[in-house]
């Protein structure tokens, strides 16, 4: 399979790479929460010189003070100790529980997953049952029944907290690394003698560095919210100013005056919430926004479609003017199939010849009217035996899938479900398109693998996608096509991800059952062999146009078009060996100078 | 798949073990304080001594963990250091209160997540987009301020609901259901927060494999494929969610407990842990590592049982 | 006459398995080969042969269980992490992905220096043969400042071949270099091996699974299967009038580009199919 051809996808043509940080500055989210970050930390920053009064000074004559009582500008508390100063001193006791929550986790985190990740499987055993451990002490319980320990100090407790946290982190790394390690540009590295230190650094830590600072921000708001959940049950020392503290003393005294409850709720909320919310902004802009949902509909037909037209004689299928686009990230159209013209008679195979980006699958695919849902046809017809298949709803075009119209696709292992048996899926398929009960489908299934080539259809039956190999897969695949005895059969590249060996007896397969059901069939391939082996027409498609098409043994004689001779030419021919002998180096060096 | 599930058994209890040894040896730190606390004002350096001795407290911490353990396996729990009431039953009966408020939040959760998850997942637009305002606004708003809000308009305001106080179910269904509302009501948001999200980024993520490409040429209608196909095998990364989830609700549950004044897990191990009644910790602490080890267990046999490959492993 | 390069005698390789007690699976079992300076050898399988898991160990990525490895004399089989370093500057690598065979964070020019700064090369010294290198594969000079992304498979080969070139090796081991490329992409990398073979004397073991491939390429050819070489000899001879029955089979279901030369070979394909059917049957085999 020409890899070239995943990296093509329309819809999300290259778009220009920002760097995170002017991502970021562009995303209002990330703007104002990191904006309020930044108050509430200068303003904790400069407590010290700001704060009115001592945050436990309790003045009797004081109590319940209303907001905007001289020297009381937020109001008193129960105690008579001014609001506003124990506010920005409980600014200060949320940074520092998140600042220790958060680094501990993950100093202990990172350490660990780079080390259980990187080296070898004991290491790893190793290190996996310390965090399974960690991971099975139940946490606030713990953190309660831990008081006597730690006597209530918040910044022992948020330690422990740390502790407990950070096997997520670990996991996380280590998946990180245990990916990166498996890398051929890793393998590269280690063949060009770099040390082991060296690829972690330069190679691996890179990788990582994005998860850990979107890490940190949500630790850091777990932890601060954990702490403010503690101070709030009362654990803790009373000294210690904190939100959770306030809230609780707030609480109580709700209705004798509700501006105590909000402002500690207020400062909590915006607190958690910008962490919380940069952290997502954070992701987006260094993981990438992720994928939005992709209805499974019928596309959208743009313009207006064809009337019937001119079909030659027993015309199976007709493709006229097909025009595929989609849009581009400012919006525009652009255009992947520019205005495709083939047809297909009952019995024949046309082969639909191109290099990556030619847009043959995407043609394939809009006959089976399953191309994203991004996809816009601009124009064009799409008939089977006279009928029109674009524009046609949903279901419509159900009733024809499976039935009429069939499909094969290219890699067979990840066109199978992993989690239903080989026998669940095919009979599955065999029952939406034809009303039969389970036994009849199943002994219908069990015939059907025979057929195609499986020794021990019984056993197949019974397996999963990852008990059989490609080429079996491939087999059920085409089975599964075939059931319906459709008049039509699109083959995408069915043989390019199975060795040459499978190859020739999957396109004895595809013949015989041609043969057989006087199916015709489209084939969509870059290999030039197949094509020759089992393709009675074809169409040579570059950059989303048809440039040549006409039967094979003319196109293989005598290329009309330029295109299509670069391409024959470029084939390596049955007859072309090595005929200068090795060159030593010493011969070779003394060429060059 | 049987021997896999004993293996995790094995594994976990095992894990129970470490996690009562590590809390003890950490606890045995304090136990003087402990003895003190008992004896309150009638301490005295000599009456305390007497008392640790006593209680078996100058023994070196080994023995003391061992002699607790080999009380457990026989089914003993020991009795408060303060109040002489049996561990056990007390500890169980908590258990049961907070587990039926977890549960019954987890259920909903569950439930509601998923509706969401796919909903969003497959229609996309307005859809989509509420359902991330949603996670959102779970995520954004702590729980202990919704409880508050809810408790100030619904019970005390609207009188609908009781601020506070538990009914057991066997005693008054009716009462119990309205006695867990609002708590439930809290513990649901905050699970949906994540719960949505997550089982919407699974969805979305299925829903664009080769597979599900494959099952529509074959004709197979839209729905069986959304919830047939591409759900079951999203369920197996949301289940390692799930069971997150879960651990968290307990965790939020202990706040829960303290604001809605219910007589659960949380409120227990607060108060034995504030005298620094050893027995009660260490029963709690057993009970509450058994519970996780359990929760584990099971999303590892779900997953098992819904991921074919993973039954290998 | 060609000095012996590189030797493999009775190399074998086995994967511990997965599971609980995990079994010892062999993939390789005792396969021997050997390249002079200068040669290309290729070698080629189906997969699962093993063929790639030999290219392994000779560059180190897998440690052998039985055999021997000697490179110009020295025998390398179990060299250690120390030894591997210094080896670098003789044998090097060209993987088949070229889009996750290059750090895709890293500049073209710091991937090609990498190498250099490892075997001691200063700043200045490792920018000017970055520019020879890419001056060597074809590539523009500004390509120094690019990252991957921005070019296209081919010449991420390129890009990856040069990576190989830069200290000056005795061998490179080409682990199916042209796989994943477009039919004209891969004409133009195959020429561009070659011409670099001619003028710099270095040797290759090409693998692949693509006899095509292989014997445009090769001086001599050697067959893998299930873990055994089952033929060896000059390309021209084992590419078109093949001795083992399984390097028959390879050859003849491999598609000519000509309806009907392919009709014929397709024809001796399913005569030789059920020549050795009879065989089985007349063996007793079930």
């Amino acid at each position: 399979m020409s890899i070239e051809e995943l990296s093509v996808d329309p819809g999300l043509a290259a778009p220009p790479r920002k760097s995170p940080l002017r991502k970021l500055s562009r995303d209002p989210q990330a703007v104002i929460t990191s904006g309020l970050l930044l108050v509430l930390i200068v303003l904790g920053l400069l407590t010290p010189w700001i704060a009115p009064h001592d945050p436990n000074e309790a003045q009797l004559n004081a109590i319940n003070a209303v907001p905007g009582t001289p020297g009381y500008p937020l109001g008193a508390d129960q105690n008579g100790s001014d609001i506003a100063s124990r506010l920005l001193h409980s600014i200060n006791t949320s940074m520092i529980a998140g600042l220790i929550g958060a680094s501990v986790a993950l100093v202990i985190g990172v350490t660990f997953g780079l080390i259980g990740g990187y080296f070898g499987r004991r290491l790893r055993s190793a290190t996996e049952w310390v965090f399974s451990l960690i991971m099975t002490f139940p946490g606030l319980l713990l953190l309660i029944v831990l008081m006597p320990v730690t006597k209530g100090d918040y910044r022992m407790t948020m330690l422990i907290f740390g502790v407990l946290l950070s096997p997520g982190i670990y996991r996380i790394v280590r998946n990180l690394v245990i990916g990166v390690k498996n890398e051929l540009y890793v393998d590269a590295a280690r063949v060009s003698g770099l040390s082991n230190l060296r690829i972690l650094g330069r190679h691996v830590l890179f990788v990582v560095r994005g998860p850990i600072i979107i890490a940190a921000a949500f630790l850091a708001g777990s932890a601060i919210s954990l702490q403010s959940g503690l101070a709030f049950l009362g654990v803790g020392s009373n000294l210690v100013p904190s939100f959770g503290a306030m809230i609780a003393d707030g609480f109580t005294n709700l209705y004798v005056d509700p501006t105590q409850f909000i402002w500690p709720s207020v400062l909590l909320g915006t607190l958690t919430s910008s962490l919380v919310l940069l952290g997502n902004s954070l992701r987006d802009a260094l993981e990438g926004v992720k994928l939005k949902p992709s209805k499974t509909a019928a596309s959208k037909v743009a313009g207006s479609v064809k009337g019937p037209g001119e079909d030659g004689p027993a015309d199976l299928l007709s493709v006229e003017d097909l025009v595929i686009a989609y849009p581009t990230p400012s919006g525009r159209l652009k255009e992947v199939v520019k205005s495709v013209t083939l047809n297909l008679r009952a019995g024949e195979t046309l082969g639909l010849v191109g290099e990556s980006g030619s847009g043959k699958t995407q043609t394939a695919f809009s006959i089976l009217g399953v191309l994203p849902s991004e996809a816009v046809i601009v124009r064009g017809s799409i008939r089977l035996e006279g009928r029109e298949l674009l524009g046609l709803r949903e279901q419509d075009l159900r009733a024809l899938r499976g039935r009429e119209i069939s499909y094969i696709p290219q890699e067979p292992m990840s066109n199978l479900d992993p989690s239903y048996t080989i026998g669940a899926q095919l009979v599955e398929g065999i029952r939406a398109s034809a009303r039969m009960s389970s036994a009849d489908a199943k002994a219908r299934v069990l015939a059907l693998l025979a057929r195609v080539g499986i020794q021990n259809p019984q056993r197949t039956f019974d397996s999963y996608p990852h008990q059989i190999s490609g080429g079996m897969a491939q087999r059920v695949l085409i089975a599964g096509a075939v059931a319906s005895r459709p008049k039509l059969l699109i083959a995408d590249e069915p043989t390019t991800a199975l060795d040459v060996t499978v190859q020739a007896e999957i396109l004895d397969l595809i013949r015989d059952l041609q043969a057989e059901l006087n199916m015709a069939v489209l084939l969509v391939t870059h290999n030039f062999g197949v094509v020759a082996d089992i393709c009675d027409r074809i169409a040579v498609m570059q950059d989303g146009q048809v440039v040549e098409s006409g039967t094979a043994l003319e196109l293989f004689r005598e290329p009309k078009h330029p295109y299509t001779q670069m391409l024959l030419g470029s084939i390596l021919d049955e007859h072309t060996v090595r005929t200068d002998p090795p060159v030593p180096v010493a011969a070779a060096i003394g060429e060059k100078n | 798949m049987i021997i896999y599930a004993l293996r995790r058994l094995g594994a976990g209890i095992v894990l129970a073990l470490l996690v009562t040894m590590i809390t003890f040896f950490l606890l045995s730190g304090s136990l003087e304080s402990v003895a003190r606390e008992r004896l309150g004002s009638a301490a005295t350096p000599e009456s305390v001594k007497a008392l640790m001795t006593k209680l078996g407290f100058n023994r070196p911490a080994i023995v003391q963990y061992l002699d607790w353990l080999g009380s457990v396996l026989t089914g003993n729990f020991g009795t408060s250091l303060f109040t002489s009431q049996p561990v056990a039953p007390a500890v169980a009966s908590r258990l049961g209160v907070t587990l039926s408020l977890v549960v019954t939040a987890l259920i909903i959760t569950v439930i509601i997540s998923v509706a969401l998850g796919v909903w969003a997942a497959t229609r996309g637009g307005v859809a989509d987009k509420v359902s991330q305002a949603l996670s959102l606004v779970g995520h954004v708003v702590p729980g202990l301020l919704i409880a508050i809000v809810l408790v100030a308009v619904l019970a005390v305001n609207m009188k609908l609901l009781p601020a506070t106080g538990f009914t057991p179910f066997a005693q008054n269904p009716g009462k119990w259901a309205a006695s867990i509302t609002i708590p439930v009501i809290v513990l649901v948001i905050g699970g949906v927060a994540s719960m949505a999200a997550q089982v919407r980024g699974s969805m979305i993520d299925e829903l664009r494999k080769d597979y599900v490409r494959t099952l529509r040429t074959r004709g197979i209608p839209t729905r069986s494929i959304v919830l047939r196909h591409a759900l079951r095998n999203a369920a197996s990364p949301a289940l390692t969610v799930l069971s997150l989830e879960f651990i968290q609700m307990l965790g939020g549950a202990l706040i829960i407990e303290n604001v809605f004044a219910l007589p659960g897990y949380g409120q227990y191990a607060f108060n034995a842990s504030l005298q620094g009644d050893i027995p009660i910790i260490m029963g709690i602490t057993l009970f509450g590592v058994m519970l996780v080890v359990t929760v584990n267990l099971i999303t590892d046999v779900a997953n098992g049982w819904l991921n074919p490959k993973a039954r290998i492993n | 006459m060609s000095t012996s390069l590189l030797d493999v005698t009775d190399l074998r390789v086995a994967f511990t398995g997965r599971g609980f007690r995990p079994k010892a699976i062999e993939v390789l079992h005792g396969v021997s080969l050997s390249i002079g300076e200068g040669e290309t050898l290729g070698v080629v399988g189906e997969s699962g042969s093993g063929k790639t898991t030999i290219g392994r160990a000779v560059l180190g990525l897998v440690k052998p269980s039985g055999g021997r490895i000697t490179f110009r004399g020295a025998d390398i089989t179990h060299a250690s992490p120390k030894d591997r370093r210094t080896l670098s500057k003789d044998i090097q690598v060209v993987f088949q992905d070229p889009y996750t065979s290059l750090n895709p964070s890293l500049t073209v020019g710091d991937t090609l220096s990498e190498p250099l700064v490892v075997q001691g090369a200063t700043a200045g010294e490792a920018r000017s043969r970055v520019q020879m290198l890419l001056d060597q594969v074809g590539l523009p000079r500004d390509a120094a400042e690019r990252l991957p992304r921005e070019f296209s498979g081919g010449q991420r080969q390129r890009v990856a071949i040069a990576r190989a070139l830069a200290p000056e090796p005795k061998l490179i081991v080409c682990d199916e270099p042209v796989s994943a490329l477009d039919l004209s992409t891969q004409a133009r990398v195959m020429d561009l091996l070659i011409d670099i073979q001619r003028r710099t004397g270095v040797a290759y073991l090409f693998v692949s699974h693509d006899l095509a491939v292989v014997r445009h390429i090769s001086h001599r050819v050697s067959v893998v299967y299930k873990g055994d070489i089952v033929e060896t000899g000059p390309a021209a001879l084992v590419t078109s009038t093949p001795e083992h029955p399984y390097t028959q089979k390879l050859l003849l279901a491999a598609p000519i580009a000509d309806p009907v030369e392919q009709e014929k070979r397709r024809a001796e394909r399913h005569r030789l199919a059920e020549l050795h059917r009879e065989q089985h049957v007349q063996a007793g085999v079930a």
